[in-house]
């Protein structure tokens, strides 16, 4: 990799990090399996929530598949995390530094796994949706446009868990992350709309929580049609949280190397 | 007797000071089901408001009945991982050699796993009281919901002692927990079962925690239902799943 530019670099450890993903059933079958396994929970159990005065659209099922996007990002983090962990428990990333690769190769090489993931994740949610009866109101546009944010928003979350790797350098730490995770996730808009949150406490957390954002942007390709609002708070969001979460990764990495 | 006891009290000390020691392991048992109560009664206290829903106790304490039988639930859980920790450290085969009377060992569990899940109940009791659940029970059909807790406790404690003496390691964790998380969420968790429409109706109206958690709602309402059923279902889960543990320590005390 003496001369290699950036492109190789990053080829290479994609196209490892994409195998490796690929060749572990047992992380990547859950991360398909759990949200379409909560999502048909939530949907048996919450579909009389169709009925309260002001619900978006006419049913639950429509308003739930953006959520379980969202989760399939949440196992991307710690897949991400969690094989990263693994390199530096075993070395990999101390042969690595002692290679002129750079460390945009190793993150974006890194991320390539957590990408190709994502990108099977929406096709099989939307898959499943519309075999169940979602029709999505911005149509086929639309569509891509959801596999475009779920990608970005997995990448993001796969940031966080690459900074949670290279700030503890331990798989245990970052899948005890989690739960934490979780919480992100359960005090957001998921179940209901922001506006049908009666809670004051637990409607203003939902408000200031960046993933009511990401999955209210999903939720307005599939529920309204294109809302000019909804997705420009969830791309910029999404955006915004994968650079703070990629430039902290760049930093923890930039500190692992030196003490390599 | 003596034996059994001696066994018993031996390895819940040991359990009960390893996780009253040990933040990293009280904690999780605890911060879930209040993580769960948050999420479910503060976010979706709206669902009060759909037609039909006329839980007398209001939704908070329509949520706490289910938060409260699935702590009770997961908290044997957490100790069947304990018990998977303790084969993959070896600590658990110098029990086996140790103890004169081996079932005491299973004894002793149950004991750590009701004590852990009596301190959890009491924090989330604390929480929802705070949170202003209103209790319309009085204080016989309260000992009547803590006793279903119990039952739920014990029962889910020798479910996972069955997975954890057969596969002795801690991968086994997701068959522990997962059947017993869909048994639950497969109830009436966020509606009445009345309110549940098509397959979910069909599979709820099946399962038997649905009875447990109709009979808790109905003590914390203070109109009992189902108590017979939910009963029989807790006695019943206990008595199978403890011929379940005791297989399960023979096959352990099998592979030596």
């Amino acid at each position: 990799m003496t001369s290699s530019p950036l492109f190789v670099q990053v080829g290479q450890l994609a196209r490892r990090s994409v195998v490796r993903t690929l060749r572990q059933p047992v992380n990547i079958v859950p991360s398909f399996l759990f949200p379409l396994i909560l999502l048909s929970v939530n949907v048996g159990g919450l579909s009389a929530a169709e009925r309260l005065p002001g619900f978006p659209g006419d049913s639950y099922l429509d308003f739930a598949l953006a959520f379980t996007f969202m989760q399939g990002a949440l196992f991307a983090t710690t897949n991400a995390g969690t094989d990263l962990a693994r390199d530096i428990q075993t070395g990999f990333l101390d042969r690595l530094a002692l290679t002129p690769m750079r460390s945009a190769a190793l993150l974006a090489g890194q991320l390539a796994g957590i990408v190709v993931l994502a990108l099977v994740q929406a096709t099989l949610y939307l898959a499943v949706g519309i075999v169940a009866g979602v029709r999505p109101e911005s149509g086929a546009a639309g569509i891509l446009v959801i596999v475009l944010l779920a990608v970005l928003i997995a990448i993001a979350f796969g940031a966080i868990g690459a900074f949670l790797a290279l700030r503890t350098g331990s798989g245990e730490a970052v899948q005890a992350m989690f739960p934490l995770l979780f919480v992100f996730l359960f005090l957001s808009s998921m179940n209901l709309p922001r506006n049908l949150i009666e809670t004051d406490w637990f409607r203003a957390v939902a408000t200031v929580n960046p993933v009511s954002y990401f999955i209210e942007g999903i939720r307005s390709l599939i529920v309204t049609g294109w809302d000019g609002q909804a997705l420009a708070l969830g791309f910029g969001l999404a955006l915004a949280v994968g650079a703070l979460s990629l430039t902290a990764a760049s930093l923890a990495l930039r500190g692992r190397l030196v003490r390599a | 007797m003596r034996s059994f006891r001696s066994v018993a009290l031996g390895v819940a000390w040991r359990g009960i000071h390893n996780a009253f020691t040990n933040p990293a392991i009280l904690l999780p048992s605890m911060l879930f089901p209040l993580f769960f109560f948050t999420a479910f009664a503060g976010g979706l206290s709206r669902i009060a408001d759909v037609p039909g829903f006329d839980f007398p106790a209001g939704y908070t304490a329509f949520q706490f009945v289910f938060v409260f039988l699935q702590s009770a639930a997961f908290g044997g859980i957490f100790n069947g991982f304990a018990i998977a920790r303790d084969f993959e450290s070896g600590f658990a085969r110098r029990f086996l050699l140790a103890a004169p009377q081996r079932t005491g060992i299973i004894a002793g569990y149950a004991l750590v796993a009701l004590v852990r899940w009596l301190a959890t109940a009491a924090v989330v009791t604390a929480v929802a009281l705070l949170a202003g659940m209103e209790v319309l029970g009085g204080g016989v059909e309260l000992a009547g919901l803590l006793g279903l807790g119990l039952l739920v406790n014990v029962a889910a404690l020798l479910w996972a002692t069955g997975i954890a003496m057969r596969f002795r390691t801690l991968q086994a964790g997701p068959l522990m927990q997962v059947p017993v998380f869909l048994t639950l969420f497969l109830a009436p968790v966020y509606v009445p079962l009345e309110l549940l429409q098509g397959w979910m109706h069909t599979i709820a109206t099946l399962n038997p925690a649905t009875f447990l958690l109709e009979a808790g709602r109905g003590f914390i309402a203070g109109r009992p239902v189902e108590v017979a059923a939910a009963f029989a279902v807790a006695v019943g889960a206990v008595l199978v799943f403890t011929v379940w543990a005791l297989r399960g320590l023979r096959s352990a005390e099998a592979a030596g």
